[in-house]
């Protein structure tokens, strides 16, 4: 099924929720607004011409430019983007969803933009959204186990920000 | 010996005891060099069949072409090995446990015959005492994964625990056949009764011993700790079992005390089923003439033959433990506890039952040629009980 | 009495031996444990040999490499992702190259398609090779471990001639390879796939088909085909429950056409029976189980000498050069690609953000092994203590690729 289809299919049951994102890319891809995140992903897996049954990857991108001089002709906004990659096995078709989310929760530096987990519609998501929140800083409203994953417990700050510092020590290591 | 030591030092009565300690100890001192040969020797044949498994050489630096002195070099190393005790073990415990898994070990080779007249010590009841003594190794075991202060140490314990005592059962069981057969719990009897031919070895005595043979050798290896069933120091599973937390010299009387316990096991089986220090063709018998020979140096002979053909059987044993233990996947402990009382026990109970009812029906055997020693069940039940009681 | 997790308390008709609780038991299962495959850390809440639950612990092995590639360019990033699936360098190597192929729309020339077609199968040979071997191992049986081992290490002397490396490649690279192949090299290869093949046989007297391997793998551990594609596992983990997916026939069109004209069979159980040559299934296994994962990979091991196979012919005819490499600080158009390769562990995926610079603005891999772990849990739920490392053996993670 193209993606036009797809978006078809989702623009009937979403409306204003899902837009068109660039379909004449590599790999074209999908914007769904990060409140009905959740939904749209389950309403894609459970319709019987969807059926997409395997998340691969959910992925998070930092568009921040830190230096100063480059942020100015800089050619995008500071945004995170999320990006779902799914796939059906049954179907044969690929889908790529984007969603857009604000850096910091309204806008105050430390309070990580939060998005509703799909956890309980992929448990593939159970150790994504771990990741993506551990290293890029998203928090998943519902996740049942959202602690970090890969980074030891105590560590602060998430390394996949761009303007992470990396710690100059670590319980006594020297880590810069 | 103690009595010609203490005549030669014309010891008073109330000193006597010096003499007996004197020989004790030198006979300790014998049984133990014994013992550590065998257990360096089978050490590097567990190396030695391992590599050759595994398409590979083994050890072929230390002394010579074929590592002979890899034993030496291994002990030397785990002698200067430090010697760690963990912070929340039981110390003393832990320290003691070690000898108690080797010492019985080393008990069993004081009842075992080498040959009809080598024996340390010739008890009527040995083949009961053996199987006691085997039995006590697992406490040295037990008590070392449960002062370890680890968690995977009290696990192998556990494990050890139960399924040494599951597997004491059947072959105890199975060590009866002979012991039946016989007439005796004496060893060096019970060797005596398989002379002549191959065919007089209790193994090939009927169907049943020859199926009670094969539970005495799970039963062996699954007793000793030997893989396949080295569930009590799972490498993969438990870390290393019940010896996690030892190294250096203790660990390494671990480790004798399983190798021992394999050659202890070997001889045991050898004299119950394998027909001792009998060849399977009687050159001894054409040679020496009758047993009953008085001349010493034809004695000795006869008594060496007997040795070597002991040794030989007993190496044969340990090296089959060893390929299994190169050859074969580790089962899991439920599995192996099933195989225990779902198989092996209600088949050495069979076969016990029908090597009983053998003896009753053929009493010459099933060509009518009688067997020289087994008498018939009647009797042999008679005897065996009298022995018990009277020991 | 505890109440066991699923287990009405008052229900007194499923009366099991399991029912007699003793206190439970926190174990700590790794990081240093033999069995763990590396610095996996597994805490087992354990009621005597009964796990009742199991909770992966990872991260021991993070190195951030998503971040490094935000800080290097393409050509750079590739020694990288050799320490990934460290036991599968060529297919990193791969799953990397052509993820930036395809953002830059390169195509390699015919024969050094067929080599990186040769190499990538030699390589997953290798890699299930350890696998069997250490599955071996887990299990209790040393000597299978020796065996695998002395084929692999055939394999990586062929590759120490072609590259100069035995583990970590950086072989295959964006445009091509970084080397042709030196002369009687095509001759060495097949004479070791001449001996290797019947040492397969050898593996499977000793493992799939001995007596006390499948009790302990067959009907451990069973992964239904539903959970598995529900934890996005892949690879031969997928396979293993009979789900019939292999990028290599059914992935992207950018990475299938590299197969486009080679004959191979998927490794899956199809109505009991899996591709030829291979001993028959034993009734004990349940589909899912580790015995099958583990079936998968030996069945695949004979795929991939076919593929070599064919390698070897289309490489001798085929005409041309073997791809220049791109230049090291090549500019990327902008744009965002992601790509995922049939990796001996799974489906490797790699994502690369491009801005219009040399350096890409983001980089991802997505683990396969971290997906096939993730399951672990749910497949250790109320096994056996022993039945953990035969679960985590079957599983065939690679540290390295599970924390990146």
């Amino acid at each position: 099924m193209s993606i036009e289809e797809i978006f078809q299919h989702l623009q009937e049951k979403f409306g204003e929720a899902v837009r068109p994102g660039d379909f004449t890319s590599i790999d074209p891809w999908i914007e769904v607004g990060p409140e009905a995140i959740a939904d749209v992903c389950r309403f894609l897996r459970d319709n019987p011409a969807l059926r997409f049954e395997m998340l691969h990857c959910i992925t998070a991108v930092d568009y921040l430019e830190v230096d100063e001089k480059k942020a100015a002709k800089a050619s995008f906004v500071p945004h995170l983007e999320l990006i779902y990659h799914l796939s059906s096995l049954t179907l044969r078709h690929r889908v790529t969803l984007k969603v857009m989310l604000p850096r910091w929760r309204d806008d105050h530096p430390g309070q990580l933009p939060r998005v509703p987990t799909v956890s309980n519609v992929w448990k593939t998501a159970l150790w994504h959204e771990r990741e993506v929140y551990d290293l890029s800083g998203v928090e998943f409203v519902g996740h049942p186990d959202l602690r970090r994953i890969l980074c030891p417990e105590d560590w602060v700050g998430h390394p996949l920000r761009k303007d992470y510092q990396m710690p100059i020590e670590y319980h006594g290591i020297r880590a810069r | 010996m103690a009595q010609w030591l203490s005549d030669w030092l014309t010891l008073s009565p109330q000193w006597e005891w010096v003499a007996y300690l004197t020989v004790a100890l030198l006979q300790a001192v014998i049984l133990l060099a014994l013992v550590m040969t065998a257990v360096a020797l089978a050490t590097w044949a567990e190396r030695k069949v391992a590599g050759r498994i595994q398409d590979r050489l083994g050890p072929t630096r230390v002394g010579g072409r074929f590592g002979w002195l890899q034993p030496l070099a291994d002990g030397l190393k785990l002698f200067t090995k430090e010697d760690l005790i963990p912070a929340n073990a039981d110390a003393v415990l832990f320290r003691l446990a070690p000898y108690l898994s080797f010492a019985p070990v080393f008990g069993v080779f004081m009842a075992l015959p080498f040959s009809d007249g080598w024996v340390a010590h010739h008890f009527n009841t040995a083949a009961f005492f053996i199987l006691a003594v085997l039995g006590l190794e697992v406490f040295g075991i037990i008590l070392g994964g449960y002062a370890s202060g680890s968690k995977w140490s009290l696990l192998g314990g556990m494990r050890e625990a139960a399924q040494v005592v599951s597997y004491e059962v059947p072959l105890a069981f199975s060590a009866m056949l002979p012991i039946l057969l016989a007439g005796t719990m004496d060893l060096v009897a019970i060797g005596e009764a398989q002379r002549g031919w191959f065919w007089n070895w209790f193994v090939f005595h009927d169907p049943f011993t020859f199926v009670a043979f094969w539970i005495y050798v799970i039963c062996a290896v699954a007793g000793t700790n030997r893989a396949p069933f080295d569930l009590a120091e799972a490498e993969s599973e438990l870390v290393a079992g019940f010896h996690t937390e030892y190294s250096g010299f203790r660990w390494s009387v671990f480790y004798m005390g399983e190798y021992a316990a394999m050659a202890a096991v070997c001889g045991l089986g050898v004299v119950l089923f394998l027909g001792g220090w009998n060849g399977p063709i009687p050159v001894a018998e054409w040679l020496f003439g009758p047993a009953s020979s008085t001349s010493p140096i034809v004695n000795f002979l006869s008594q060496l033959l007997g040795a070597v053909n002991f040794i030989i059987k007993c190496i044969i044993g340990v090296v089959f433990m060893i390929s299994l233990r190169w050859t074969l996947p580790r089962p899991r402990i439920d599995q192996v506890m099933s195989m225990c009382w779902k198989y092996c026990f209600p088949l050495a109970a069979l076969a016990f039952l029908g090597a009983t009812l053998w003896v009753l029906m053929l009493p010459d055997g099933l060509l009518g040629q009688g067997h020289p020693k087994a008498s018939t069940c009647e009797q042999s039940v008679m005897v065996t009980v009298e022995r018990i009681e009277t020991p | 009495m505890n109440v066991i997790p699923g287990v009405d308390p008052e229900d007194f008709s499923v009366t099991s031996e399991t029912e007699v609780r003793t206190e439970e038991l926190l174990i700590n299962m790794g990081p240093q444990h033999p069995s763990t495959h590396g610095v996996l850390r597994v805490v087992l809440r354990t009621d005597g040999e009964l796990v009742l639950e199991a909770i992966p612990h990872i991260g021991y092995l993070h190195r951030c490499a998503e971040k490094i590639g935000e800080k290097v360019t393409p050509r750079q990033f590739i020694p990288y992702t050799d320490r990934m699936d460290y036991l599968a360098g060529m297919n990193m190597n791969l799953g990397w190259a052509l993820t930036v192929e395809k953002l830059l729309g390169l195509e390699v020339p015919e024969k050094a398609r067929h080599l990186r077609v040769l190499i990538v199968e030699l390589n997953r040979i290798a890699s299930h090779l350890v696998a069997a071997g250490t599955y071996g191992l887990d299990l209790g049986s040393f000597t299978p471990f020796v065996y695998c081992f002395r084929e692999r290490e055939k394999i990586l002397n062929l590759f120490e001639a072609v590259c100069g490396a035995r583990l970590t490649y950086s072989y295959i690279t964006v445009g091509g390879l970084m080397a042709d192949l030196p002369s009687g090299w095509l001759d060495q290869c097949e004479a070791f796939l001449d001996q290797f093949e019947p040492v397969i046989d050898d593996l499977h007297d000793l493992l799939s088909v001995n007596h006390i391997f499948v009790k302990r793998t067959a009907g451990v551990g069973v992964l239904s085909r539903e959970l598995a594609v529900d934890y996005g596992c892949t690879g031969p983990v997928l396979r293993g429950s009979g789900v019939d997916w292999d990028l290599r026939r059914d992935g992207d069109p950018f990475y299938t056409r590299m197969y486009r004209d080679y004959d191979f069979e998927v490794a899956v159980c199809r109505d009991g029976k899996y591709p030829q040559p291979s001993p028959p299934v034993p009734t004990e296994a349940v589909l899912g189980d580790c015995w099958h994962r583990f079936f998968v990979r030996m069945v695949e091991v004979v795929q991939s000498v076919r593929l070599v196979r064919q390698a070897i012919e289309k490489y001798r005819l085929a005409e041309g050069d073997i791809g220049q490499p791109i230049k090291l600080n090549q500019k990327l158009p902008p744009g965002e690609v992601y790509l995922e390769t049939e990796c001996p562990k799974g489906q490797m995926g790699f994502m690369i953000v491009s801005l219009g610079e040399a350096i890409p603005w983001r980089v991802r891999a997505r683990s396969s092994s971290f997906c096939n772990l993730s399951v672990l849990p749910e497949l250790c739920r109320g096994c056996l203590v022993a039945d953990v490392p035969a679960i985590v053996g079957s599983l065939d993670i690679v540290l390295g690729e599970v924390d990146r």
